[in-house]
C-alpha cells in the first residue's frame, strides 16, 4: 500500500467512533456490535493509567482507591448494560457537571496533549470489556 | 416531564456551584493535609531539604554572575527583599506585562548584570527564587491592587475553571469542588502556590510552581503552558489572589 493511503486509513481508524443511539438513560446496543470480555475489562478498569476508574471509585477490587465517585461494588445489580454504556461513553449527557470523564468522545476537548489528541479515552471494544466486568459486580458474586 | 426537567435544572446548578471560589476563612495551605512527619520536616530548617537551595541562593545572590558585573547584593541589601514573594507576579513597566518572581530575577540579570537569563528549573534559578521567597516566609500573600494586572488575573481564573485536556477536567473541578477528597491515594489539596519553590520527595529535588502545574496538566492529559508564557503567568496571578491571605511557606515540603 502506498504510504499516504496508509496514513489516511490510520487517521480514519483513530478518529472514527462507532455510531450509537441514546434511548432514555441508556445506549442499548454494544458499540461495534460485539459483547466484551470481563477479564480484560477488569484489567482495564483497575489500571490507573488506562481505565483510571480506581482513581475515583471504590469497589472495583483495585488499589489505591479514590473517593470522588460512588462505590461500584454492586453496580451490576443497580444498572444494566445499556445504562452502564451511556455512563461510560458520555456521562455528561446525564449530568453536565459530573467529574467523570466521557470515555468515548473525541471532540469538544481543548488543549489536548499531543499523545492523546483526537482519540477517545477508551476504544469501543475496551468500553464493552469494562461493561462486561461491571455486570459481574453483584452482591452474590465473589470479586 | 416535570421531574426530569426539574432535576436537569438542579444538576446544572450543582455544576455551577462546583465553580465557586473557596471563601477566605476556609482557605487551607496544602501543608495542613500532609502527614505529621512531612509537616515536621518542613517546619525544621535542619531537616528541610529545601534549605540547601536557600543556602545556595544566598551564595549566588552575593556573587558576581560574571567577573566585573554587579552581584544581586550590590543593588539589594541582604534581607531587603522580604515581602517581594508575597506580592509576585507583578507588573513590569518596561515589558508592559506581568512577570513572575523567576521572570523578575532573569530581567535583573539581563538588564542590570549583563548576564544571560538562567534556565527555568535549573538549579541556580530555583536556588535564587527559593532564597528570595524564603525571606517572605510567614508573611501573608498580598497580591498588589494594580489594575494593570486585572486582565491577566481574569484570564487566569477563566483558565482555572475551563475543562482542558482529553479528560476535560478543570483545575476548579478538583481544587475548588473536591479538595479534601482523594484521587487514588493522593489527598486533593486546595492547590495553593504559597510553598513554592518546594521540595518534593517524589522529585528528589526542588521544583517550581510551573513544574507543579505541568504535573497537574499532564494528569488532565492537557498540553502544558510554557513557563513565562502569558497563560502560565496569568494562572500564577490568579492562584496568588485565590490563596491570599495564606502565609508564604517557601521552601515547603511535599510527599
Ligand atoms: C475523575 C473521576 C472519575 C473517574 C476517573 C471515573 N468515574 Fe465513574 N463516576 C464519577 C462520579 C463523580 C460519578 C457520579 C455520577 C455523577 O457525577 O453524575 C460516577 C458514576 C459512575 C457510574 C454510575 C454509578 C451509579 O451508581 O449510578 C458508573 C457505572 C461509573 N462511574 C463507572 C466508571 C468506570 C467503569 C470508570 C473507568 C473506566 C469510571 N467510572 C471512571 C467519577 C469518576
Ligand atoms: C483530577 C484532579 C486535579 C486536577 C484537574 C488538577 N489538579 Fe492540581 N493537584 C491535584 C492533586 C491530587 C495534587 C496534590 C499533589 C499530588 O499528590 O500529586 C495537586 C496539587 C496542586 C498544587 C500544589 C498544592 C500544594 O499544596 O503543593 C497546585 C498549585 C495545583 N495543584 C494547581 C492546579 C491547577 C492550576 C490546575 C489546572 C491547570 C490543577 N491543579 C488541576 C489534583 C488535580
Amino acid at each position: 500500500m502506498r504510504p499516504h493511503l496508509l496514513a489516511i486509513l490510520v487517521a480514519l481508524g483513530q478518529t472514527a467512533l462507532a455510531p450509537y443511539r441514546i434511548e432514555g438513560d441508556a445506549i442499548p446496543l454494544p458499540l461495534g456490535g460485539a459483547a466484551g470480555d470481563p477479564a480484560r475489562g477488569r484489567a482495564i478498569a483497575r489500571d490507573p493509567r488506562k481505565g483510571l476508574c480506581t482513581l475515583c471509585h471504590a469497589g472495583l477490587g483495585g488499589a489505591p482507591e479514590g473517593d470522588l465517585g460512588p462505590d461500584l461494588a454492586q453496580v451490576g445489580a443497580r444498572l444494566d448494560a445499556g445504562q452502564l454504556r451511556l455512563r461510560l461513553v458520555d456521562g455528561r449527557a446525564l449530568n453536565p457537571g459530573t467529574l467523570m470523564p466521557s470515555y468515548y468522545r473525541a471532540e469538544g476537548a481543548e488543549r489536548v496533549g499531543a499523545a492523546w489528541a483526537d482519540r477517545p479515552i477508551l476504544e469501543a471494544d475496551e468500553i464493552e470489556d469494562v461493561i462486561a466486568f461491571l455486570l459481574t459486580l453483584r452482591p452474590e458474586a465473589p470479586r | 416531564m416535570r421531574g426530569p426537567a426539574l432535576s436537569g435544572v438542579f444538576l446544572l446548578l450543582a455544576g455551577l456551584a462546583a465553580a465557586q471560589e473557596i471563601p477566605f476563612p476556609e482557605r487551607r495551605s496544602g501543608r495542613d493535609q500532609m502527614a505529621p512527619e512531612t509537616r515536621a520536616m518542613q517546619a525544621d530548617d535542619e531537616a528541610n531539604p529545601g534549605m540547601l537551595w536557600v543556602l545556595d541562593g544566598a551564595d549566588l545572590f552575593a556573587r558576581a554572575p560574571t567577573p566585573g558585573a554587579p552581584a544581586c547584593a550590590a543593588c539589594h541589601e541582604a534581607g531587603a527583599l522580604r515581602g517581594v514573594a508575597a506580592r509576585y507576579p507583578a507588573w513590569d513597566e518596561a515589558e508592559a506585562r506581568p512577570v513572575d518572581l523567576e521572570g523578575r530575577i532573569n530581567l535583573c540579570r539581563t538588564r542590570h548584570q549583563g548576564a544571560a537569563p538562567l534556565p527555568r528549573e535549573g538549579r541556580d534559578l530555583l536556588a535564587l527564587t527559593a532564597y528570595i521567597a524564603n525571606q517572605s516566609r510567614g508573611l501573608p500573600i498580598a497580591p498588589p491592587a494594580d489594575s494593570r494586572l486585572d486582565p491577566a488575573r481574569a484570564t487566569g481564573r477563566a483558565l482555572f475553571e475551563r475543562p482542558l485536556g482529553q479528560l476535560r477536567f478543570s483545575c476548579a473541578g478538583c481544587h475548588d469542588a473536591h479538595w479534601g477528597r482523594h484521587l487514588g491515594a493522593a489527598p486533593i489539596p486546595q492547590g495553593h502556590p504559597n510553598g513554592y519553590p518546594l521540595y518534593r520527595l517524589e522529585w528528589q529535588g526542588l521544583g517550581s510552581l510551573q513544574r507543579r502545574l505541568r504535573n497537574c496538566l499532564a494528569g488532565m492529559r492537557a498540553e502544558p503552558f510554557a513557563p513565562d508564557s502569558p497563560e502560565a503567568t496569568a494562572l500564577a496571578l490568579y492562584l496568588m489572589q485565590r490563596a491570599a491571605p495564606l502565609p508564604v511557606e517557601t521552601p515547603a515540603v511535599r510527599p
